[in-house]
């Protein structure tokens, strides 16, 4: 069992998830870097699947490049590059080397990213991807062939509790429930009034308890990032006073942390959430500021205190 | 006689629907909207990509598919049987039946084949008491 399962299934924890940052050119050494930074504040941390659109290390390496440093991966698996063959590929692939954390998405278009004449794949869709891992938990691939033994997995999702339409978000997490999953990231979203609908919502349609909700925060330095999400990214809407208020600040820095720290403690605050995911945007002593003003505790042991711990020889510990 | 019904259909469904024949028509339970319109050809709602205006992220002058077939299945005096079956999981498009005939494939039950491995998940089965 994963220790994001273990807490989240078996303890009333406050859990932290993280995404990894994408690896490009001497990835493994960035990775180590990151690593140091992550290690003893997440309980897993998401090898990303080519974010935006934009080709990157691939999810199943960066997982396992976090297997061996120490830190617990959850593999993303977006629907936009791969058709089901290869899904289901990376997902045995990532289980091999003792990937227990599996999230399902649909994916940004490739119109996001810096390849748009690439073809679009969306072979299946989020919701089919989450009863697609429930298929190979249970040992089968979609064709029924048999997987013996069955990888240990624990099923996640994502929701978007910011983009129309507000009340069908709901009903979408309820599919995605019943189709496996159970924890479900969100994407970052600027309107509190919408995240509380939206956990309200998972509430009163019964959901409260079988699905741990972990809305997404972003670490930010000013409001050039804020500008951009809001712009550029789909599905992102940030108020204008949210984006005054970080512009006009005497420190706006300062004040871009507060606004995360204040977003941060409103999503912890709603019904369902048993968690945060942490965006680091910033890459500076915010993210410990963040953690501590929150209330964790790093969780530091012999074994995992630095990279210098792991060997040559994929010391991964499945 | 298959080539003909098929071509039937596209007649028919594609000035209609947008219909792009993909041969498993799930039009009753989208709100008469055809889900293989959408760019990423979702058959299980809205991505997290939905502008703000509730246009497409990838077609931003195009208003996104599922708002359309979720106001639709709102508003539109459709059977209760189709709309109770908006909320359903549909499966992943067979690409075998890509440019046939959806109304042979339904007639055949064609359309409702799955992978062996397509079953439902036990709170599926305890959601509805059924297991198919």
């Amino acid at each position: 069992m994963s220790k994001l399962e273990h807490k989240l299934l078996n303890t009333t924890e406050t859990v932290f998830t993280a995404e990894f940052h994408t690896l490009d050119g001497n990835g493994f050494e960035k990775a180590k870097k990151v690593a140091d930074r992550f290690r003893g504040w997440f309980d897993g941390v998401n090898a990303t699947d080519n974010t935006a659109a934009h080709a990157h290390v691939s999810n199943v390496a960066s997982a396992i490049a976090m297997k061996q440093l120490g830190l617990e991966p959850i593999l993303q698996v977006v629907c936009r590059d791969k058709n089901r063959l290869a899904q289901q590929a990376d997902i045995m692939g990532a289980s091999m080397f003792g990937v227990e954390n599996f999230v399902a998405l649909t994916g940004d278009d490739v119109t996001a990213g810096d390849e748009t004449e690439a073809r679009r794949v969306f072979d299946l869709d989020g919701p089919q991807l989450v009863r697609l891992m429930s298929t190979i938990k249970r040992g089968e691939y979609m064709s029924g062939r048999k997987i013996d033994p069955a990888p240990h997995m624990f099923i996640g999702a994502v929701e978007n509790p910011g983009a129309p339409p507000f009340e069908y978000r709901v009903q979408r997490v309820a599919k995605k429930y019943a189709a496996g999953a159970k924890f479900l990231q969100l994407q970052i979203c600027y309107h509190q009034d919408r995240l509380e609908k939206f956990c309200a919502g998972v509430r009163d349609a019964g959901l409260a308890g079988k699905i741990s909700i972990i809305p997404t925060v972003v670490l930010v330095k000013g409001a050039r990032p804020l500008n951009f999400m809001h712009n550029s990214v789909p599905g992102i809407d940030v108020p204008a006073d949210q984006i005054a208020r970080v512009e006009k600040a005497a420190d706006p820095a300062e004040e871009a942390y507060l606004q995360t720290l204040e977003f941060a403690q409103h999503a912890l605050a709603q019904p369902g959430v048993r968690g945060l995911h942490i965006t680091d945007f910033r890459n500076d002593d915010t993210l410990e500021r963040l953690m501590t003003d929150l209330g964790r505790v790093r969780e530091i042991t012999k074994t995992n205190a630095t990279t210098n711990d792991v060997k040559d020889d994929h010391a991964y510990s499945a | 006689m298959t080539t003909f019904i098929a071509t039937i259909e596209h007649v028919v469904k594609g000035p209609v629907w947008g219909c792009q024949d993909c041969g498993q028509c799930v039009l009753h339970s989208t709100g008469m909207t055809c889900p293989m319109n959408c760019p990423k050809t979702l058959r299980n709602g809205p991505c997290g990509g939905v502008r703000e205006n509730g246009h497409c992220e990838v077609k931003p002058e195009m208003k996104c598919v599922w708002l359309k077939a979720y106001d639709r299945t709102q508003d539109w005096p459709l059977p209760s049987t189709w709309k109770d079956e908006y909320n359903h999981l549909r499966p992943p498009v067979d690409n075998r039946l890509k440019g046939t005939s959806s109304w042979k494939n339904f007639f055949t039950k064609r359309d409702r084949w799955t992978p062996a491995g397509w079953k439902n998940t036990t709170e599926e089965v305890a959601a509805q008491g059924v297991d198919h």
